[in-house]
């Protein structure tokens, strides 16, 4: 009986805190949001740290706690798991994970969209029709492979022409250096740093895409439909420090200074990865582009790659499984399930002075 | 009569021994279902028929991209590695452990350099695998040699030091050359001590078979994990572990079974778990 009653203790103890969920609709003081380590992120953690983020909590009688998580999807799992209120994420991790979980989500912030950071490279070869037949290197399933199924498009080949090998980001830049890979598809800083190397030839990078990889602040919608003051005063923290990061003056040097810190790399390795991030640094521009004609179509792309990737949630019956809902109203995908939802209307507000 | 000295019939003991895992079960079960009352597409605590399902599509159902049936190429390939990497330790151990064990000149020469050797976490060397072996196969199985290969070797050479003086000197008075007392009198008795090296190897194995799929890899049972892992898939990753734990079992089962049936004698004082 003895071991009967521990393994049951055991098992208690390890299920119950997955059992009791935090997404629980009510209102509430204290927020927690997560961040990973991306160009176009790195202002959350300075928000954290320079107090601006207190002090648009104290506006709004709240508390907001901005945690930096080192690995990024496990930053998203622990968004989708309840423990967190909000979290930054690409749109297509977004619809992936939370979303085709069931978590209902929304864009509070639509920060910037990768205008180069991602990137496929070539060794020894500089046109990406020689890609034909190669073994890829990459994160299978993440931006690195959409960018890659988006490149071949644009030259008439599919990812059946060649193979894609699962590696590790980590260790990407030391897998360059082996003699049999080729190619690789990666992200900055890798990306910068293996494109440094004599034979590294980049091909194509998400410039060829422009607004399709998207970098966003997503929180839960229950959440914020409980809670309008915590999105306002994500919001307004925001875009507090966008204004003074776009500056030239001391204190925006200042501010990108201490996120290259944080990132490692300095000021003028950070002032190169921010151009080739398209940043809204208005909110009226965040507004405009989630307003654009091209996002359904977009989110319409990424979930036609999730589905042929057999991510999009199990059992997924088509790629319109998940539905996606947009400013205008219209939704793309099923309508009774709407996981995720562009929603500007927090950055309307800050663009109208508002908050 | 005391507790120590009662024993569970045939019939209790199966039960008893079933009760912890029909309790696990049952917990994750309760869990599982009260975080899907709220959230139906909950991906942590997926419910059994949607592991069952996930199972049985990775199973028997022809991937969408590749038309494989991923559960069986990823167990193939995965044993594949895992066999070859173990045989390659289980000759090294049998080898190396004959020599470090029976002869001194190879044991002083050896035995420390092995013991230092051993001692490395396997996993802190992966990179320099990588550039040595490149990506490939080789740089996996090597993982496996070198996570395995030096504690199967010591085992296995201290398996010779065991064996009796008298019994060499014995056979030493009886005229016989090196060759024939390693073939006749050191092999039969170390040979099922090496099946328990390889059955503890197989431990280890495990771990670092796993590991080096989850970095560079297109098939295989960790790869798989690790791939799905990007997006939560829980009702994938938790029917892979517990095959993997079943193919474990499975394997540590034969060689036991392998090692009672051909060393009868060596399993004559009782039996062990």
């Amino acid at each position: 009986m003895k071991s009967f009653a521990k393994a049951s203790l055991i098992a208690a103890a390890l299920s119950l805190p997955l059992s009791i969920s935090s997404a629980q609709a009510e209102e509430k003081k204290d927020f927690k949001v997560c961040w990973s380590i991306y160009v176009g992120w790195m202002p959350w953690g300075y928000l954290q740290d320079s107090g601006i983020m207190k002090k648009w909590a104290d506006k709004y009688g709240i508390d907001v706690e901005i945690v930096q998580i080192n690995d990024y999807v496990e930053s998203i799992n622990q968004y989708t798991a309840g423990e967190y209120d909000g979290c930054s994420m690409t749109n297509m991790d977004a619809l992936s994970i939370p979303a085709g979980g069931g978590v209902d989500t929304t864009a509070l912030i639509v920060g910037d969209y990768s205008n180069g950071n991602d990137g496929i490279i070539l060794k020894d070869k500089t046109d990406l029709a020689e890609i034909k037949g190669q073994s890829v290197n990459l994160v299978e399933l993440s931006v690195s492979h959409y960018l890659l199924a988006r490149a071949l498009d644009t030259v008439g080949l599919s990812e059946k022409d060649l193979t894609v090998i699962n590696t590790s980001d980590a260790d990407m830049i030391a897998a360059y250096a082996t003699a049999d890979v080729t190619s690789v598809v990666t992200w900055n800083p890798l990306l910068s740093e293996i494109e440094a190397q004599p034979n590294a030839t980049k091909v194509f990078d998400s410039a060829g895409i422009p607004g399709e990889i998207i970098d966003i602040m997503m929180v839960n919608t229950e959440t914020l439909a409980d809670n309008p003051d915590f999105g306002k005063a994500l919001v307004g923290a925001w875009y507090e420090l966008m204004s003074i990061m776009s500056s030239d003056t001391d204190a925006g040097i200042a501010a990108r200074t201490a996120m290259a810190e944080a990132s490692g790399t300095d000021l003028a390795g950070y002032d190169a990865q921010l151009a080739t991030t398209k940043m809204f640094y208005t909110p009226a521009e965040a507004v405009e582009f989630s307003k654009a004609a091209e996002l359904p179509a977009t989110m319409k792309f990424v979930a036609e790659f999730l589905y042929d990737k057999g991510i999009l949630g199990e059992g997924a019956p088509s790629p319109e499984f998940v539905g996606v809902s947009f400013p205008d109203g219209s939704i793309y995908g099923d309508a009774n399930n709407v996981k995720l939802r562009f929603d500007p209307s927090y950055m309307q507000m800050a663009a109208d002075g508002a908050l | 009569m005391r507790i120590i000295n009662r024993k569970p019939s045939r019939v209790t003991a199966l039960a008893l021994g079933a009760l912890p895992f029909v309790a696990t079960i049952i917990v994750y079960s309760v869990a599982s279902h009260y975080r899907r009352l709220e959230n139906p597409a909950d991906k942590l605590l997926p419910s059994l028929e949607s592991m069952g399902a996930a199972f049985w599509r990775m199973a028997a159902i022809p991937d969408r991209r590749s038309g494989d049936l991923l559960l069986w190429v990823d167990t193939i390939d995965s044993l594949w590695r895992l066999g070859t990497g173990m045989a390659v330790s289980t000759v090294m151990a049998l080898s190396l452990g004959i020599a470090i064990g029976f002869i001194p000149h190879v044991r002083s020469a050896l035995a420390p350099y092995l013991a230092t050797f051993s001692l490395i976490p396997p996993i802190t060397i992966l990179p320099i695998l990588f550039i040595t072996f490149g990506l490939g196969e080789v740089a996996k199985i090597a993982l496996i040699v070198i996570g395995t290969a030096p504690v199967m070797i010591r085992s296995t050479a201290q398996a010779v030091l065991d064996i009796p003086r008298e019994m060499i000197i014995k056979a030493e008075t009886l005229g016989a050359t090196v060759w024939q007392m390693i073939t006749r009198l050191v092999l039969p008795q170390v040979l099922p001590k090496l099946i328990t090296a390889l059955r503890l190897g197989l431990v280890p194995a495990w771990i670092f078979l796993i590991s080096a799929e989850a970095i560079a890899s297109t098939t295989g049972l960790g790869y798989r994990i690790f791939l799905v892992r990007r997006y939560l898939a829980m009702d994938v990753i938790l029917p892979y572990v517990l095959w993997i734990t079943l193919l474990a079992f499975l394997l540590d089962r034969l060689l036991l079974l392998l090692s009672r049936r051909a060393f009868r004698w060596h399993h004559a004082g009782g039996d062990a778990l």
